[in-house]
């Protein structure tokens, strides 16, 4: 766009290079400050035990059992939200009709709400002294302070994120191929596998990876309604804060050093899909 | 399925079929696991009573709390405010070695797990830490103090207003800078005058959006706020601890203090950009 501008309108629309140098300098040193020193942190307290140290913390029993559960709750949450963030973008983005807008809203609302609500409202929910407490207790079933909980907390706080990068990835895609193959003789089905999936599926890679991140990173939903106990019922980010309170700190680094990595991987992938074209900036540009 | 919608009149019709069933299912789940449960806090809150859900509610330490947890946002959200404008002005205008992976960094607080984010910066701003070393013996205590819970919501916020300032002025039209150039303006004008009203409501969504995040959020702040209550103990610290203690009507009612002032936010959020849009459409 710029490419006919002379230098002289270039240089009035730009600032001199003292002050470009100086907002640059501070912008690097914000960004050294607030991010890359926090992450560097991680990884050089994560070893300054040593090697032998660190790898004892992550093969140690209640390490493994953490990272299996971790891994349990994204496997259950992460496809539940998926069908839900499909089911959602298809009718908000394929049809007209009344109260879209605020459909649209109540999906978003799990973003705006505290994780710690989101764990006291299971609490309230089916905990011992919760409205559903002495039904369960009768039968038997542990919801709170046992996996089920927190599989629903981590669905809860994780809800929104394929449904908004599908919608407007959908809306944008429009509705003609889809009535094109219909009008062709395919079924429902055949029609959104065969057309509508290879239109979505950058978009939706995108979302599940930002589902993903956050279902695995859960700290305070997850915290509400795990009761901590080892072994058991402690995911990876609970685990890091049982032993950083235990002044356990090379342990605490050193589990937490997997989830800089898990943050890191997400990172890439995800600068990899957007260089796709996986991502319609939403108007709110929110994750 | 879809004959059923075509008579309601509430739907526009169409040939693609599985209207009924996705946003029956849409309804269900979003139903069952957001709608349902926090309406039980509500519900919880109505059964205390205004008289007791009052009492709890103004109790000196649920004040303390609140009234830290949205301080310490606001002040944290106004850091951001300042600097993603920077971080986004510096990865929009200028092109430096290393832009890509600078860029891909800003997303950095979004990805790593809070509890981690947390650690990580207490361990920074503790005395003997890398930070906190200098910042001692000047008299300036972050870790384990209020200052502490800024700097974790400043990490926290930082991409909201990144990301929401960046498309704007992406889109940004140079010819109207140019314009004000060519009549005169110093940049430093043209800033404040021809590009600052451009992004402002970008930037309000953005402030807003960190804003209503460091006052919910807890997995960062309680490792470096040390937790005294009155002094640097957050609101969603306090509903743990209620719970902690079998307090559940305290929790409810600190929850439905802290959910009522973030519907407002939103609310607030929803006017901005109704508003912005409708000054984009007439400008």
């Amino acid at each position: 766009m710029h490419a006919s501008a002379t230098p002289a309108q270039v240089a009035a629309t730009t600032e001199s290079p003292v002050v470009r140098r100086l907002l640059c300098a501070a912008a690097f040193v914000f960004l050294l400050v607030f991010l890359l020193l926090p992450l560097v942190a991680v990884f050089v307290e994560a070893l300054r035990g040593g090697v032998g140290t660190y790898l004892a913390a992550l093969v140690e029993p209640d390490a493994i059992a953490a990272i299996e559960l971790t891994l349990l709750v994204a496997a259950i949450s992460v496809p539940l939200n998926i069908v839900f963030g499909v089911c959602a973008a298809w009718c908000i983005a394929k049809f007209e009709f009344k109260g879209k807008s605020l459909l649209v809203t109540l999906i978003d609302l799990p973003f705006s709400v505290s994780p710690v609500i989101a764990g006291l409202i299971y609490v309230l929910l089916f905990g011992a002294a919760g409205w559903f407490g002495p039904w369960l207790a009768e039968r038997d079933i542990q919801i709170v302070f046992a996996v089920p909980g927190i599989v629903l907390a981590t669905i809860f706080v994780t809800l929104p994120f394929v449904a908004r990068e599908l919608i407007p990835v959908m809306q944008q895609s429009g509705t003609d191929d889809e009535e094109a193959a219909l009008s062709l003789g395919a079924s429902g089905w055949r029609t959104f596998l065969t057309v509508t999936l290879p239109n979505i599926k950058w978009g939706l890679l995108y979302g599940v990876l930002l589902c993903n991140a956050r279902a695995m990173g859960e700290f305070g939903a997850v915290s509400v309604v795990s009761g901590h106990i080892r072994g058991f019922t402690n995911t990876m980010p609970l685990h890091v804060e049982i032993l950083y309170n235990e002044y356990n700190f090379a342990a605490a680094f050193a589990v937490a050093s997997l989830l800089a990595v898990l943050a890191l991987v997400t990172l890439v992938l995800k600068t990899w899909l957007e260089a796709r074209g996986g991502h319609v900036v939403s108007s709110l540009g929110r994750h | 399925m879809n004959t059923r919608a075509l008579g309601s009149g509430w739907v526009r019709p169409s040939v693609i079929p599985g209207f009924g069933m996705t946003l029956g299912f849409t309804l269900a789940y979003l139903g069952l696991v957001v709608l349902i449960p926090l309406s039980a806090v509500v519900f919880r809150a109505a059964g205390l009573g205004w008289q007791d859900f009052l009492a709890l509610a103004t109790d000196g330490r649920t004040l303390a709390a609140v009234r830290l947890s949205f301080t310490t946002a606001l002040m944290a959200a106004a850091l951001n405010a300042v600097f993603g404008l920077l971080v986004a002005w510096v990865l929009v205008r200028y092109s430096f070695p290393g832009k890509r992976v600078l860029d891909a960094m800003v997303d950095l607080p979004f990805a790593l797990p809070t509890a981690v984010a947390g650690i990580a910066l207490t361990s920074l701003y503790a005395g003997n830490g890398w930070i906190g070393q200098f910042l001692e013996p000047l008299g300036i205590k972050v870790a384990y103090a209020p200052l502490g819970i800024v700097v974790a919501l400043t990490f926290i916020g930082l991409p909201f207003v990144v990301r929401t300032v960046q498309p704007v002025l992406q889109d940004l039209d140079r010819e109207v800078e140019e314009a004000s150039a060519t009549l005169g303006a110093r940049r430093g004008r043209t800033f404040r005058t021809v590009i600052l009203p451009v992004l402002g409501p970008a930037l309000l969504t953005g402030f807003a959006l960190a804003f209503a995040r460091g006052v919910g959020e807890y997995g960062s702040v309680i490792f470096i706020a040390g937790n005294i209550p009155h002094v640097s103990e957050i609101a969603p610290l306090l509903i743990v601890i209620r719970l902690e203690e079998f307090n559940y009507a305290g929790a409810t009612a600190v929850a439905v203090l802290m959910l009522a002032i973030s519907f407002v936010i939103l609310l607030l959020i929803n006017l901005i950009q109704a508003w912005s849009r409708g000054r984009m459409e007439r400008g």
